[in-house]
């Protein structure tokens, strides 16, 4: 299994405040990776190192063999995309608009717009079916809409890697299904390499091929959800008592909260 | 990646563009996708920027004819006074309006963009009022001639902008919020030093320095005119190149870096590129309220929202500089109203109205 | 926990001593001894008696009147707009001040400082009364709007006060230079005792409506949840920052940045409680705008630098260093 991405001992801080230490991660290529851990532990910090917009305080990242501070910034953006956390839509603009804005890294002064970038705009917006919303004002858009929009972005930007922060987030459960099947279609059909930040246990367990597990700034295990999803792990790094039972649609492992184990006192 | 040979046409075609509202020219690998309706946003900005500008200079204590003056522009002047005075007096007086509104339109909005607030403008850090103490301390301390007094204004404004900039560097990253709050900080104690230079300098140098501070059309000469028409002609298409870029860092630094936007070199460079427009806008004309705050928002009404219209921004403002010049050379007040504080009258009553129609700015 | 009575007594002591300070130092510098029998031990016939008792004595007291106010002021703005950045200046109350002043002095030949204070007082409150309405008119309170209705009607009144100064004589500009950058010299009592009534409702009311104050910060809604009354509040608040603001401004000409920091210093010290915030504000405002005072006095000789300037330019850098080295002490 080659690896596509990966920190080497990366250290990640922010204004001389340490979030993780001495991380290693492996991103495997062709896989879903998902990463998970309680709020706070580090997740979208390594998320961002791996994309290269924090830079370690030590060790380095590595993209196909190279460190990645080796690329220039564009280049990286043709190989890798990021969908975070926190986007702003500018006032007023249109789906199309903000679709079009992920083929950036792919123009230049005197090619603004090649059939590719065309093709690429239509076929992002088919796949996440907003074709119908592409003349609509993303402000005027619901919570699922709007996430489809920026992801709509992302693929536009046709990375065979892709790392998206929470890509759930603010959406009800039959969307967030609906996100991680198309992500899911795109690892499978079309070969991209995915690393997703999640919440939901369950969902990471059945959509991840590669699970690590996150805790104050280190990774605690990292494997099969089937091997790494354990109910002492579930104890160690969440404080959750629960159990372990196997998802009947798809056979992974389920997590059946059982009580919190965070003395509140 | 390169096109496939079916699209390699000998002559340019008209392409479609995903998003409505723009069109694509291809030739040969190359392609410029650009957006009709605000191109005729610009051209009428335009046109209308040099009828008004035309008739601006049959306007005075002599009065020349439209067509005079059109025959002396196209260099088929007969000689004599209405010659000099449309080519000394009034053709330079036009230009520096022309090219200061063009230059704080765009300085504008780069500023808006760089700190994501309609309210976001060149004083937002703290430039104007540096602009000030330069120009000031020039009147006051050295008695200096119109010529050093616009140098220093220049070397005023950019100091300050600079001594923001670095006060608002952290870790490598200038913050949007930081450097609005750095420069408010600076600002006022830049304002406490020109209030001391207006109360202890002599009274003549104290009033020729408020003029100044009025901002003013008045007497301008080619001398004015040619820093801000250079800088403004070179500066603003380059600031239009980098348009693109900084649309993309309204979404978020994160996301437009992941793009493949260089945010901080971006960030620096526009900053500075716009604080040299305003620089230079200040030095032709003294302080001009308003216009680089207004042009922009004006501009993304008519034209329509998508990047970042710089463009659209420096011939908004070039329009509206033009025209309140004109309205406050014909208002029949015979009093002297500096255009510098008509277009801050005009604009802030602009403000309260947008404000008693309850729309969200 | 004793730090914040601590801080109290401290300040305290610390403008008793600024006090004496004022009245010792000036251009004629007075011995200890001297300023306290003119005080405690008056004789009508010394002629440093009357220096102190006729001029030092009303001009710290209004000192101390006009650092409460913009103390209040401020702290009062801040917890309003539920922003940081709130100054009373921002409600046009500044500008409203100076364009009714430029008014007084070049149509109607105003020169002596009570009448200045008297037309101040007027647009002053004009000005604020205007963008309390422009900024809550409709749908109640909104604190963007009122940050908006201030700027833009300050641009307004600035610039319309410029074209008043430039076509008029260049006295007019001469005697409005001196007021616009602040000073509190040559206020007599025809100045000090109405000021100082007017500081009194103010900052009673302020005081009244500290706890208020406390549930309004937390945004309307949980204001409301909590039984303020938004409608009542807003426009008590309005009434404050009108009086106390606008009273100082009258006074002292516009004196910026006093109202911004010294609310900050205070709830670095006190914490957000507001039944704190606001005395040891207006005492750490009454603190700067003296000492600045006393300071202008000496910074300059012959000549005295008004108190507007030294307290931007003693504000100023703790500001700057403030912005750049901490996060803003958030409301």
């Amino acid at each position: 299994m080659s690896e596509l991405l990966a920190a080497r001992e990366v250290t990640l801080a922010y204004d001389g405040a340490t979030v993780a230490r001495d991380v290693s991660v492996a991103v495997p290529a062709g896989r879903v990776t998902v990463i998970i851990g309680p709020n706070a532990c580090g997740k979208t910090t390594l998320l961002r190192a791996l994309a290269r917009l924090l830079a370690p305080k030590s060790g380095n990242v590595v993209l196909d063999g190279k460190d990645i501070r080796r690329y220039g910034t564009k280049e990286v953006a043709r190989r890798l995309g990021l969908l975070p956390q926190a986007m702003t839509a500018p006032f007023g603009i249109t789906v199309a608009d903000l679709v079009a804005r992920g083929r950036f890294p792919h123009q230049e002064l005197f090619r603004q717009w090649s059939p590719a970038d065309e093709e690429a705009v239509q076929a992002a917006m088919r796949l996440t079916r907003v074709t119908a919303l592409a003349e609509r004002e993303v402000d005027e858009l619901s919570g699922g809409q709007r996430q489809r929009v920026w992801l709509a972005m992302v693929l536009a930007q046709q990375t065979p890697l892709m790392l998206l922060d929470e890509p759930t987030t603010y959406l009800d459960i039959a969307h967030q299904l609906d996100v991680l099947e198309l992500c899911r279609k795109l690892n499978r059909e079309e070969g991209r390499t995915l690393v997703m930040v999640l919440h939901d246990l369950n969902q990471a367990a059945r959509y991840a091929d590669h699970l690590v597990v996150m805790k104050d700034g280190a990774v605690v295990a990292e494997g099969a959800p089937a091997d790494v999803l354990t109910v002492e792990l579930l104890a160690r790094t969440f404080a959750l008592e629960a159990r372990i039972a196997t998802d009947p649609v798809s056979s992974t492992p389920m997590v059946i909260p059982v009580a919190s184990l965070e003395r509140h006192d | 990646m390169s096109a496939p040979a079916a699209h390699r046409n000998a002559s340019p075609t008209v392409a479609k563009h995903a998003a409505r509202g723009s069109a694509v020219w291809r030739w040969r690998g190359l392609s410029l996708a650009w957006r009709p309706r605000r191109a005729a946003v610009v051209l009428a900005l335009m046109a209308t920027t040099a009828l008004v500008a035309a008739v601006a200079m049959t306007v005075g204590t002599f009065h020349v004819a439209l067509a005079d003056v059109l025959a002396i522009l196209a260099g088929r002047g007969e000689g004599g006074v209405a010659e000099r005075i449309v080519m000394n007096i009034r053709l330079p007086r036009v230009l520096a309006g022309v090219f200061a509104g063009a230059a704080l339109g765009a300085s504008g909005a780069v500023f808006q963009s760089v700190s994501r607030n309609a309210l976001g403008s060149p004083d937002v850090i703290g430039f104007t009022t540096g602009a000030a103490t330069g120009a000031i301390s020039q009147i006051v301390l050295f008695g200096g001639g119109p010529n050093q007094v616009a140098v220093a204004a220049v070397i005023g404004g950019v100091l300050t902008a600079a001594v923001v900039y670095l006060l608002a560097l952290r870790g490598g990253m200038v913050g949007g919020y930081r450097l609005l709050l750095t420069g408010i900080g600076v600002g006022a104690i830049l304002g406490a030093l020109n209030g001391l230079l207006l109360v202890r300098g002599a009274l003549d140098d104290a009033v020729n320095a408020n003029l100044w501070l009025a901002g003013s059309l008045n007497a301008r000469k080619w001398t004015h005119v040619y820093p801000v028409m250079l800088g403004t002609l070179a500066l603003v298409p380059l600031l239009a190149l980098g348009a693109r870029r900084l649309s993309l860092m309204e979404m978020g630094d994160d996301l437009a870096r992941q793009l493949g936007v260089a945010v901080e070199r971006t960030r620096l460079l526009s900053v500075f590129g716009a604080v040299l427009l305003a620089a230079l806008a200040t030095a032709a004309t003294g302080p001009i309220a308003f216009v680089a705050l207004a042009a922009p928002q004006l501009v993304v009404r008519l034209g329509g929202r998508s990047d970042l219209p710089v463009i659209g921004a420096a011939a908004m403002g070039a329009c509206l500089l033009v025209v309140a010049d004109l309205v406050t050379q014909l208002a029949p007040l015979g009093a002297n109203l500096p255009i510098g504080r008509m277009t801050g009258v005009i604009g802030g009553v602009y403000l309260i109205w947008l404000l008693t129609r309850g729309r969200n700015l | 926990m004793a730090r914040r009575p601590l801080v109290v007594v401290a300040s305290v002591a610390l403008l008793a001593v600024l006090a004496l300070l004022s009245f010792a130092v000036g251009t004629k510098p007075l011995a200890p001894s001297t300023t306290w029998d003119a005080v405690f031990d008056f004789d009508p016939a010394n002629a440093d008696h009357l220096l102190v008792r006729y001029l030092r004595l009303p001009r710290t007291a209004l000192a101390l009147v006009v650092g409460c106010c913009l103390g209040v002021a401020g702290a009062v703005m801040q917890a309003l707009t539920r922003n940081a950045l709130a100054d009373p200046g921002i409600l046009g109350v500044n500008a409203g001040a100076a364009a009714a002043i430029a008014a007084a002095i070049a149509f109607f030949g105003v020169t002596n400082v009570t009448s200045y204070m008297w037309f101040g007082l007027l647009g002053a409150a004009l000005a604020g009364l205007a963008v309390f309405l422009l900024g809550g008119m409709r749908r109640g309170s909104s604190p963007v709007r009122l940050v908006l209705a201030g700027a833009a009607l300050s641009i307004v009144l600035l610039a319309l006060t410029q074209v008043i100064i430039v076509n008029s004589e260049e006295t007019v500009f001469d005697q409005f230079r001196h007021w616009t950058v602040g000073s509190l010299q040559g206020r007599g009592t025809g100045v000090v005792l109405p000021v100082s009534l007017l500081a009194l409702v103010g900052v009673g009311t302020a005081f009244g409506l500290a706890k208020a104050l406390n549930a309004v910060v937390l945004g309307e809604e949980v204001g409301r949840s909590l039984g303020t009354d938004p409608v009542r509040v807003w426009s008590l608040t309005a009434l404050v920052v009108i009086l106390t603001s606008g009273a100082a401004t009258a006074a002292a000409g516009p004196v910026g940045f006093v109202g911004l920091t010294a609310p900050h210093l205070a709830r670095f010290v006190t914490g957000p409680d507001h039944r704190w915030v606001l005395p040891v504000s207006m005492l750490f405002s009454a603190i700067l705008v003296l000492g600045a005072d006393v300071l202008g006095r000496v910074v300059a000789p012959p000549g005295e630098v008004g108190v507007g300037i030294m307290v931007a330019l003693i504000g100023g850098p703790f500001f700057v260093y403030l912005v750049r080295n901490r996060k803003l002490v958030q409301l």
